[in-house]
C-alpha cells in the first residue's frame, strides 16, 4: 500500500502542537487513568505512555482491565478518572476528532452482516467522511492487504474465523491512522492466520502506524512489542521491553525436572540450593537459573535422577505466570 | 488546547455539543447511506410492505364496501372505500415506519452489534439514532407515496389537497419512527416485540381507519383520539376532502413531538447502551 504520501497530507491537514504531537513524541498518555462501573474498579489509577511509532502491549489474564482501558483510549467509554491524552487530545473533549484518527479492531468482530465484504470496507470509510472515489481506491488496496480479493462481492458470513479477522483489521485501516488499537485481534486463530496477521501488523508498524495490541498470547507479545505492560486487577504490574521484563521478573535460563506426580513436592526441598527460584507444579519442578545446565547436572550430583529434564530460556510466559499468579482466573 | 484541535479537524465547538449529543454531528446520513447500500442487495423485501394495506383496500375498501354503500363524510356522500382509504395511507406510513425502526434496528443494536463499529468513527450515537429514524421514515414515505398514487389510480383522492396527505403521511411516519426506536433501545429480546404487535394491531384496527370515531361512547372516543395512529388517519381524512382546519395543525404538532421525543430517547439509550 502507499501510504506515505497519505500520511503527509495527513500531517498538514492537522498542524499545530495541539494536535500533532512531535515526531518520536507520544500518541497516548495516561495519568492516574480509572475506569469504574458502579462499586468495580476496572481500570484502578494506571500510568502508560505510547510513542509515536511503537508497537506497545497489554498482556494481562481474563477480567485485567484491558479492554476497558482499549475503549478508553478508542473514545469509546468514557474515562472515570485521571487524565487521558491521544493525538495530543484530551479523550472527553475531543472524542470524535480523536476517533477519526484511529484504528479499532474490536475483540469480537463486529462486521456489518448485511453488507458484503467490498461494502463493508467501503461504507466503514464513508463513516469517516472520506470521498467516494478516495475510498473505492483504498477498498481496493485493503482488500489485497487483506488477502481478501476474491472474497469482495460475498457476505461477511461465509468467511472463515481469519478472513473476518482480516477483514476487521483491514477496516481499521480505511481511515489511514495514526494509531491502531487491537483488542486481542489473533484470539480463535490457527497458526497459519495468526502468522499472516503478524505479518501485516509487522508493516504497518514500518509505516509508521503506531499500534497498541492486547493479547494474553506470551509469543505473540514477543513477537510484536517493542514495550509493553502486564496488567492484573486493574493495575499495571510491570513494565517495559520484553527482554527487560524477562530480566527484571525472571532468570535468564529455566531447568523443567519431571521427577513423578507424587514425587516433585518431596524432591523440591533438596532443590532450593540449586537456584534463584524453584516453583513446584503438580507435574514437574521448575529451576529458574543462570545456567540451566550446570543446574541439572548439580541435581545429578545430590543423587536426584529426574524422569525428564528440559533447560529452556525465560520467557515472557514465566514473568507473567510469576506476576499474575497461576491459579485460573474465570 | 482541545477545542482548537477539535475545530482543525473539523469539528463544531462545545456550544454545539448538547444537540450533538441529541440529535448528530452532521453524520446521519452516513447511517441512511448504509442502509440503501444494505437494501440493493434486498429490494424485494421494501416491495413486500407495499402490499398489506393495499390488500386491504381491496377486500375492505372494495369488497366490504360493496355492502356499506356510499357514506356521508363531512356533508358529502363518498364511497366506503374513498372513506378508508386516507385511513389505509396513514396506517402505511405507520407500517412503513415500523419494520426498520423496531426490528431492523434491534438487530443491529443487539444481535450484528453494528452500531458498535459504527460508533468506533466519528459517528455518533446523536447520529445514529437521527440516521435510522430518516431511513425508517424514508421507507414510510415509499410507501405513502405509492399507496397515494394507487388511491389516485382508482379514483379514491377526493380533492386537490392529496398532495398535503403525503406530506401529512411523512409526519405519521416520522412519529412512529422515533416512537419505533426509543421503544427498540429499551427492548431485552425478540420477546418483546410481541408489544409492538400488541400496540399496533389494535391500533390499525380501532383508531377510526375503517369507521368513524363517533361510534364509540364518549371515554372510548377520547382514549382512541390520543392514539397517535388516530392523529394521523383523521388529519389525512380532513385533508384528503380538503378541509383545512385548525385542528390540522394540532394533529401536526402531536405527531412532530412525538417524532422528536422519541428520537431524542432513543439517542440518550444508546449512549446509555453503547458507551458505558
Amino acid at each position: 500500500m502507499q501510504r506515505a504520501g497519505a500520511r503527509q497530507e495527513e500531517l498538514s491537514r492537522h498542524p499545530g502542537p495541539a494536535g500533532e504531537p512531535a515526531r518520536g513524541g507520544e500518541v497516548v498518555v495516561a495519568r492516574g487513568l480509572t475506569k469504574s462501573f458502579g462499586d468495580f474498579v476496572a481500570v484502578d489509577h494506571v500510568d502508560f505512555l505510547v510513542r509515536r511509532g511503537e508497537v506497545f502491549g497489554f498482556l494481562g489474564p481474563n477480567g485485567a482491565g484491558k479492554t476497558s482501558t482499549m475503549r478508553m483510549v478508542s473514545c469509546l467509554s468514557p474515562v472515570s478518572g485521571g487524565e487521558l491524552s491521544v493525538l495530543g487530545m484530551d479523550s472527553g473533549a475531543s472524542g470524535p476528532a480523536i476517533r477519526a484518527r484511529l484504528g479499532l479492531v474490536p475483540q469480537e468482530d463486529t462486521l456489518d452482516l448485511e453488507l458484503s465484504v467490498r461494502d463493508n470496507l467501503y461504507l466503514y470509510g464513508r463513516y469517516f467522511d472520506i470521498p467516494r472515489r478516495e475510498v473505492r481506491d483504498r477498498v481496493e488496496r485493503l482488500l489485497e492487504f487483506a488477502h481478501l480479493v476474491e472474497k469482495a462481492e460475498e457476505e461477511v458470513d461465509t468467511l472463515s474465523g481469519g478472513m473476518k479477522r482480516r477483514l476487521t483489521i483491514a477496516r481499521a485501516l480505511i481511515s489511514e491512522p495514526e494509531l491502531v488499537i487491537l483488542d486481542e485481534p489473533t484470539t480463535g486463530l490457527d497458526p497459519q492466520a495468526r502468522h499472516l496477521l503478524w505479518d501485516r501488523l509487522y508493516r504497518l508498524k514500518q509505516e509508521g502506524v503506531s499500534l497498541i495490541i492486547t493479547t494474553h498470547y506470551m509469543d505473540e507479545a514477543e513477537q510484536l512489542c517493542d514495550r509493553l505492560v502486564v496488567m492484573d486487577k486493574g493495575k499495571i504490574v510491570a513494565s517495559g521491553s520484553p527482554r527487560q521484563l524477562i530480566e527484571a521478573h525472571s532468570t535468564r535460563e529455566v531447568a523443567e525436572l519431571r521427577f513423578g506426580v507424587d514425587e516433585n513436592a518431596a524432591v523440591a526441598s533438596k532443590l532450593t540450593e540449586l537456584a534463584e527460584r524453584v516453583e513446584v507444579l503438580p507435574d514437574r519442578v521448575l529451576l529458574y537459573t543462570e545456567d540451566g545446565d550446570e543446574a541439572v547436572q548439580a541435581a545429578h550430583c545430590l543423587g536426584l535422577r529426574p524422569e525428564a529434564s528440559l533447560v529452556r530460556r525465560s520467557s515472557l510466559e514465566d514473568v507473567f505466570l510469576r506476576l499474575t499468579g497461576r491459579s485460573l482466573v474465570e | 488546547m482541545s477545542s482548537r484541535s477539535a475545530l482543525a479537524a473539523g469539528f463544531r465547538p462545545p456550544l454545539g455539543s448538547l444537540s450533538a449529543a441529541l440529535f448528530g454531528r452532521g453524520r446521519a446520513r452516513r447511517l441512511v447511506e448504509r442502509n440503501v447500500v444494505a437494501y440493493k442487495r434486498r429490494w424485494w423485501i421494501l416491495a413486500t410492505g407495499f402490499f398489506e394495506p393495499f390488500f386491504y383496500l381491496l377486500s375492505i375498501g372494495l369488497g366490504l364496501g360493496h355492502l356499506v354503500g356510499r357514506l356521508e363524510l363531512d356533508g358529502r356522500l363518498v364511497d366506503y372505500a374513498a372513506y378508508v382509504a386516507p385511513g389505509l395511507l396513514a396506517s402505511s406510513a405507520m407500517n412503513g415506519a415500523l419494520f426498520d425502526s423496531t426490528f431492523n434496528v434491534f438487530f443491529k443494536l443487539k444481535i450484528a452489534k453494528t452500531y458498535d463499529a459504527v460508533l468506533a468513527t466519528p459517528v455518533g450515537v446523536g447520529d445514529v439514532a437521527l440516521g435510522e429514524v430518516t431511513w425508517s421514515l424514508m421507507r414510510g414515505a415509499i410507501y405513502s407515496f405509492a399507496f397515494l398514487c394507487v388511491m389516485g389510480a382508482m379514483g379514491l383522492v377526493l380533492t386537490g389537497f392529496a398532495v398535503l396527505c403525503f406530506v401529512a403521511a411523512l409526519l405519521v411516519s416520522f412519529a412512529f419512527a422515533g416512537l419505533g426506536m426509543g421503544a427498540t433501545c429499551y427492548m431485552r429480546g425478540w420477546q418483546d416485540f410481541d408489544y409492538v404487535s400488541m400496540a399496533s394491531i389494535p391500533m390499525f384496527l380501532f383508531s377510526a381507519v375503517f369507521y368513524p370515531l363517533s361510534v364509540y361512547p364518549g371515554w372510548l372516543q377520547v382514549v382512541v383520539s390520543i392514539t397517535p395512529l388516530y392523529q394521523g388517519v383523521d388529519m389525512i381524512r380532513e385533508l384528503d376532502a380538503g378541509l383545512l382546519t385548525p385542528a390540522l395543525l394540532v394533529h401536526a404538532g402531536y405527531l412532530a413531538a412525538l417524532g422528536i421525543l422519541g428520537l431524542a430517547v432513543a439517542a440518550r439509550r444508546l449512549g446509555k447502551l453503547l458507551r458505558p
